[in-house]
């Protein structure tokens, strides 16, 4: 049995090393840029006006002829960190909703999971363009409105995961021993659901990262003096026939952050769903654009 | 009756978020004379308390009557909505089948060798796909198919033509996961008793996949068309914005920026309504292909 598993995982052991590795490479970039670059955010350079690459600058400038690697990568280091803070407040409310409706089971789990379907059927980007809009951008807004909308599904799979977990002896037992229903969750179920969990996490990611992208590029996003992957992109397009390189590099690093996250999350879930049998058909890729 | 819920849920909040957010429709560059502003408010019943305005909108939308636009003068939001509607649909459709079309032969292909040259091929380009944001492929495609190739034209509303590359960048992504699921369920029933029986007895090959493999490795496609078509239509309001389509898509943000209340409420209250409707199809497109679910 040992031998045949280990088999089985090794090769994507093996595959997961691309994708990590491109990962690691342009988050490392991206906190590294600031000492790598000679140029400042908002620094011109009179010399180069909407240039194309060269050794001065790795990724040309843009149409005002600032240094288009140092804001690619600040672009990197706030789309990812918008990724990371809506990714956590999803998981949190998902994880809260779903651990308390399948371990209360009965009625409240039928009721907390019909919402869950109700909510399912809400054009939910609309939702976050209008408060956006509405509220003005404030980047805290952004994070929570994002955060909000891309729990549904680590709800639904933290739920049956509770819902097997429930039953375990040891979940059992510390309920006799009259442990709070608190301290069980915490302590007994959550760690016991952590694979599934980090599967939510690596497919919650992308899917929230394109979201921003896609209201940045429409121009309520991240805004002035500030920048990220959307709002280059949408520069970039403004000028792509001129300057193609404005859109090539923003977009090029997006699809590969997103095309990595996705990959290594795959991976992760069929090894995971391969040990229990836990995910079952919960196909957790919505693309959202 | 849930879809009634659902859209009554969605009413009542987006309702409420307008009416809360700072600033009104009536907010121009210049100050309005305080009697005119008061005139404008009662005109449009914004004088009243919100629940009131609130119970009359409601009121009259069971008529179907969804309220005069307040920037769009003169018009109503039903003549706004079916203006740009007829494109919009025609657009998501396009998308729709060429999503489907696209999805299900490269999983069919992609599933039937699993591990495959061909299969390897198809899913990388599956997964680039679904990588590939819309607002990075359809300018993208622009440049290509209009400004260097000149094959299709580049924007605008006139003809078929018109539309094929904005429904080509929308269906991508979803062609991809389409795809994805297609071979995963394909591969998933390949190798079950019934399809070894069908073939036992001598099916062609051809009618073995559309009548035997088919129904069941489309069924997480199905449950995956929801989600879908609420993401086709958001996407949608970059394609046309990208395309200058003029569907209803290009209509949200300005009317937001705007605070035009009605025309905001009318385009969320068309988006939830298609979408709550596709959900309805397709749950009842499971109980038509799966008939054990029909009981559930």
């Amino acid at each position: 049995m040992a031998f045949q598993r280990n088999r089985a995982t090794q090769p994507r052991l093996q595959a997961l090393g691309l994708p990590m590795t491109l990962l690691c490479v342009i988050l490392g970039a991206a906190l590294l840029a600031p000492w790598a670059s000679d140029w400042g955010l908002q620094d011109i350079d009179w010399e180069a006006i909407q240039a194309p690459p060269s050794s001065s600058h790795w990724f040309g400038t843009d149409m005002v002829g600032r240094d288009l690697f140092t804001r690619t990568m600040a672009g990197a280091r706030t789309s990812i960190l918008v990724a990371l803070i809506a990714t956590s407040i999803s998981l949190l409310i998902g994880i809260l909703w779903g651990a308390t409706a399948g371990y209360a089971g009965g009625r409240i789990d039928l009721l907390m999971m019909r919402v869950v379907d109700l909510l399912y059927g809400l054009p939910f980007i609309l939702i976050v363009i209008l408060l956006v809009v509405l509220f003005g951008r404030q980047p805290y807004l952004l994070f929570a409105s994002l955060g909000a909308i891309f729990w549904l599904d680590t709800a639904r799979i933290v739920r049956g995961q509770a819902l097997r977990l429930r039953q375990a002896d040891f979940v059992q037992a510390a309920r006799c021993q009259g442990y709070r229903h608190t301290y069980i969750i915490v302590h007994h179920l959550l760690p016991n659901m952590r694979g599934p969990l980090l599967v939510c996490t690596t497919l919650t990611l992308p899917a929230i990262m394109l979201a921003e992208s896609f209201i940045s590029f429409l121009g309520l996003g991240i805004a002035e003096p500030n920048t990220s992957w959307g709002t280059l992109i949408a520069d970039g397009t403004q000028s792509m026939e001129a300057a193609p390189w404005m859109l090539f590099f923003p977009g090029t690093l997006l699809i590969g952050c997103i095309w990595c996250c996705n990959t290594v999350g795959d991976r992760l879930q069929n090894q995971v769903s391969e040990g229990s049998h836990s995910l079952g058909k919960s196909h957790l890729r919505t693309p959202t654009r | 009756m849930m879809m009634a819920v659902t859209l009554l849920a969605i009413i009542t909040l987006v309702f409420g978020m307008l009416r809360l957010a700072p600033g009104g429709p009536f907010d121009g560059e210049r100050d309005l004379p305080p009697e005119i502003e008061a005139n404008l408010k009662a005109a449009y019943h914004l004088d009243e308390p919100i629940v009131s305005q609130y119970f009359r909108y409601l009121g009259n939308l069971i008529q179907g009557d969804l309220g005069p636009s307040f920037r769009h003068q003169d018009f109503r939001v039903n003549e706004l909505i079916a203006a740009g509607l007829p494109t919009s649909a025609l657009l998501g459709t396009l998308s729709l089948l060429l999503a489907l079309s696209l999805g299900l032969s490269l999983g069919v292909f992609g599933g039937m060798n699993p591990g495959s040259t061909l299969d390897n091929a198809l899913m990388g380009f599956a997964n680039l796909s679904i990588a590939a944001p819309t607002i990075i492929t359809a300018p993208l495609m622009v440049l290509v198919f209009s400004i260097f190739l000149s094959w299709f034209p580049a924007g605008g509303d006139g003809g078929l033509m018109h539309y094929i590359l904005p429904s080509m960048a929308l269906a991508l992504p979803f062609a991809g996961a389409i795809a994805r699921l297609v071979r995963a369920g394909v591969i998933e029933c390949r190798l079950e008793p019934y399809i070894v029986t069908a073939r036992a007895k001598g099916l062609p090959e051809r009618r073995i996949v559309y009548r035997h493999i088919l129904p069941i490795a489309i069924l997480p496609v199905l449950s995956f068309l929801g989600p879908m078509a609420a993401a086709l239509l958001t996407g949608s309001i970059v394609i046309e914005q990208v395309f200058d389509l003029p569907g209803i898509g290009r209509y949200f943000v300005q009317a937001a920026l705007n605070r035009d209340y009605t025309l905001v409420m009318g385009m969320v209250l068309v988006y939830s309504t298609l979408i709550v409707l596709f959900n309805f199809l397709v749950d009842l497109a499971y109980a038509w292909l799966d008939p054990r679910l029909k009981g559930a």
